[in-house]
């Protein structure tokens, strides 16, 4: 019963989805005949601040139709924010169906037989639930009918007329994934006959994270389509300006903020769970989170031009397209299965095909709006090469410049095996080295950009204003190249430039009444020190780790490092579905006290996998991870043993940048709350 | 500056950027792309020594050798062609790597055509045979192996 409530729940809600977007396009063909010549009229002057009232809407949407039209548009408008909030209630139903149907392992549904195990510990039978595809389909769609409901009912500042446009666009996005559900992926289908027992679900998955990751790097995707909902809204109702720009803002930063945790937290995950000790192993699913994270980030920067100073119109709604467009590729890429495997394409063709047509229906008919719409965007205001401005230009076009290398070394398998049977493999080497220097680079010029002034700015006054960072920056240099001879290129530029960055982030706060400053210039701050404190973690790992691999004996000692590992016991060991092995390792350090780790190598039976579980031990200036590897047969065992001085900084930094953006969201509400008509000049 | 000449301006940076942006990655991909090698196409055409390369191919039965540190293994690889791959690694071996299933590693071959291994990777249960492999044998028309 459960399972066709929900199916049911899920119909209706792309019913209503349907309706919205139906509803939407009445709305906007309605008035276009009667006003078009209304709606062609260039906007008043410059058109900085006067367009942001909330209470008012613009004149030239209240009064041009005949009555009877207007009427209608009126009704149309009014239903369509309520069918946005149901549409949500009901998608959250079906979501909840399928939650409970994980939770009681109802077999006779076929993904819950296919991807769990009356066995399992609850709390993975509860994330199982989005661990497969089509729960984690339906997961992304539930994200996104919220969103909707929410900027159907917070949403006032934008003209009605624009928000209708949103509104339409959101349900379009829906209906395709609501369509790819309900046809090729559902995931109510029932089984017949009923199994004795589930596949069990991939055991690498079974860990807290899996709660947390995916529904976080969701929260911005669905984001970042709504920022480019709003975008399509601004292009349709020929409204690209800094109102559009502060009402798209939030959901941009919002977004940025979940896709920092998300892969923040999934970097973190990677490290510990898969026991290898690296930390980014631009893995095609890990590049599809990436992507959308250049895009956002760029994004992010250009919208703060338009909604502050009215420039860079159609190239924010560019990024915002482009950010859409990554957060689509991210999306359905990983979740088709191309990325890791081209196999799993020919096991599912309708799916894959499904799939590649959504994919270019989206991309494409983003792409064909922006052609059509951006000859009706007028340009914004200008600025001096030397400004603010430039400096995010400079930003814009380096993080577009790493996100193309992201991209081709992502697809360019794809593109090479279909094209020539070619098969190839992208790794860490291309993506160090053709990534790497631009975003040194990119990081460089970080320091620099928010030390600017908007507008105009002079070359000298600048060079004043960051004499303090390249100081450091070269005392840096000298030191390192001093102190730790022999240091590669990039960790040597890493962690010169971390020092340097992170002295100059915190400049803009020079000379400034700490508690009078702006809460979205501390946001700015925190993010920009939390680059520099990711890259100087980065950079460490890379330049000072130690790595000990051998076979030993139990009652041997291995060092690494600083430390000095005695193997003390192994012992078999059982848990709730899996057996395992775990060592017992007495750490020392020095002469200091002696602690105790415990890694293990689990088996599971269902499916057969074996997962290595790390014993991590975290000290101020570093990690400690330790693994058991096998038996050699002659009564060793084998220890891969790492120190990785300061690699903690990796996930500080990132979880620092999420913290600047969440300071800089709360700072630019409640700047707006306060007074909506003034944009501050950060 | 002008507000037309500065868009095109912009125009002009975004789009220098962007093929910028993709020639260095072609040029990059050239040198660092790791094409994936059966011991057939190494007997036909062997990568460059130093080269990072995948190989793939079945474990030769009998061909798992430890060495005395407990923590290297020499292996050879076999597909239906009648030539080999001699391949050293140091490191954990996945559980289900083991003599007669299908192995891909990546690493590179040094210059005595011997294949150092950074990397085995894991599969994901006994049946699981990587595209990439599978793939090749339906290219290779073999009698098949066993």
């Amino acid at each position: 019963m459960i399972a066709e409530l929900g199916l049911a729940a899920l119909w209706l809600a792309a019913a209503l989805s349907l309706l919205q977007l139906g509803l939407g396009v009445a709305t906007l063909c309605l008035p276009a005949s009667e006003a078009r010549g209304e709606g062609d009229h260039p906007k008043g002057g410059g058109g900085v601040i006067d367009e942001a009232s909330p209470a008012t809407p613009p004149p030239r949407y209240a009064g041009s139709p005949s009555p009877s039209a207007m009427g209608r548009q009126n009704s149309y408008a009014a239903a369509i924010r309520p069918i946005a909030v149901v549409q949500a209630l009901l998608v959250g139903l079906a979501f909840l169906a399928l939650i409970q149907l994980f939770l009681r392992t109802d077999l006779s549904v076929k993904l819950v037989a296919a991807s769990s195990h009356s066995l399992k510990p609850w709390i993975y039978k509860f994330a199982g639930t989005w661990g497969n595809h089509e729960g984690s389909m339906l997961l992304w769609v539930t994200v996104l009918a919220f969103a909707g409901a929410a900027v159907a009912l917070l949403e006032r500042r934008l003209p009605e007329r624009t928000l209708t446009a949103t509104l339409a666009a959101q349900a379009a996005i829906g209906l395709g994934f609501y369509a790819f559900l309900l046809f090729s992926s559902n995931p109510f289908e029932r089984l017949f006959p009923v199994p004795a027992e589930g596949n069990g679900l991939n055991p690498l998955l079974q860990d807290p994270g899996l709660a947390f990751h995916p529904p976080t790097l969701y929260f911005g995707y669905v984001g970042i389509s709504v920022a480019f909902s709003f975008a399509v809204g601004a292009l349709v109702t020929r409204d690209v300006g800094p109102a559009f720009a502060r009402a798209m803002r939030p959901w941009v930063l919002a977004a940025w903020i979940f896709l920092t945790l998300g892969i923040t937290a999934g970097s973190y995950w990677a490290y510990y769970e898969l026991g290898w000790g690296g930390w980014w192993f631009w893995d095609p699913v890990e590049n599809a989170s990436l992507m959308p994270w250049l895009a956002a980030t760029a994004l992010l920067h250009s919208v703060t031009v338009l909604a502050t100073r009215d420039g860079l119109r159609a190239w924010t709604v560019m990024l915002a397209v482009v950010a859409f467009s990554m957060s689509m590729v991210g999306t359905f890429l990983v979740r088709s299965g191309i990325l890791t495997s081209v196999h799993s394409f020919a096991v599912d063709p309708k799916r894959g095909a499904f799939i590649l047509v959504l994919l270019a229906l989206y991309i494409g008919g983003a792409l064909t709006l922006f052609g059509l719409r951006v000859g009706t965007v007028k340009e914004g205001s200008t600025f001096e090469p030397v400004s603010r401005e430039g400096a995010l230009v400079l930003n814009n076009l380096l993080l577009s410049a790493v996100l193309g290398i992201v991209l081709v070394g992502t697809l360019y398998p794809l593109a090479a095996e279909a094209a020539t049977g070619e098969k190839l493999s992208v790794g860490p080497p291309y993506f160090n080295s053709a990534a790497g220097p631009i975003a040194l680079l990119l990081v460089a010029a970080m320091a620099a950009g928010p030390l600017l002034r908007w507008r105009r700015d002079r070359l000298r006054e600048v060079a004043g204003r960051i004499a303090l960072p390249i100081l450091v920056t070269a005392l840096a240099l000298l030191a390192l190249v001093l102190l730790v001879p022999g240091l590669g290129i990039l960790p040597l530029l890493g962690l010169m430039l971390a020092l340097g960055v992170g002295a100059a982030s915190l400049a803009p706060l020079w000379k400034r009444k700490l508690l009078r400053t702006p809460l979205f210039t501390w946001g700015m701050v925190v993010a920009h020190l939390g680059i520099a404190v990711a890259l100087a973690g980065m950079a460490s790992e890379a330049a000072f780790t130690r790595e000990t691999l051998v076979a030993a004996r139990v009652g041997e000692t291995v060092r690494v490092g600083p430390y000095s590992l005695r193997f003390e016991s192994v012992e078999p060991l059982a848990g709730p579905n899996w057996t395992a092995v775990e060592a017992k390792l007495v750490v020392r350090r020095g002469s200091g006290d002696p602690f105790v780790l415990l890694p293990q190598a689990r088996m599971f039976s269902t499916p057969p996998t074996e997962t290595s579980e790390a014993a991590i031990a975290t000290r101020l200036d570093g990690q400690l991870y330790t693994v058991i590897g096998k038996p050699d047969g002659a009564g060793r065992w084998q220890l891969r043993l790492w120190w990785k001085p300061f690699v903690t900084l990796i996930w500080l930094g990132g979880a620092l940048v999420a913290l600047g953006g969440l300071l800089a969201l709360v700072g630019r509400v409640r700047r707006e709350r306060r007074s909506p008509r003034q944009e501050a000049w950060a | 500056m002008k507000a037309k000449n500065q868009r095109l301006t912009l125009l002009v940076l975004a789009v220098a950027s962007v093929l910028g942006a993709v020639l260095l990655a072609m040029s990059a991909l050239k040198d660092q792309a790791a094409y994936f090698y059966a011991p057939g196409d190494v007997a036909r055409e062997a990568p460059p020594a130093g080269r990072a390369v995948r190989i793939g191919g079945m474990v030769k039965p009998g061909s798992i050798e430890r060495s005395p540190d407990g923590v290297t293994i020499h292996f050879i690889v076999t597909d239906e062609t009648p030539h080999v791959i001699p391949v050293r690694f140091k490191g954990i071996v996945p559980d289900l790597f083991k003599e007669s299933s299908g192995v891909v590693a990546e690493g590179r071959f040094d210059a005595a055509g011997l294949f150092v291994a950074d990397n085995i990777l894991a599969k994901h249960d006994e049946n699981y045979m990587p595209p990439q492999l599978d793939r090749k044998k339906g290219e290779h028309k073999s009698e098949s192996l066993r």
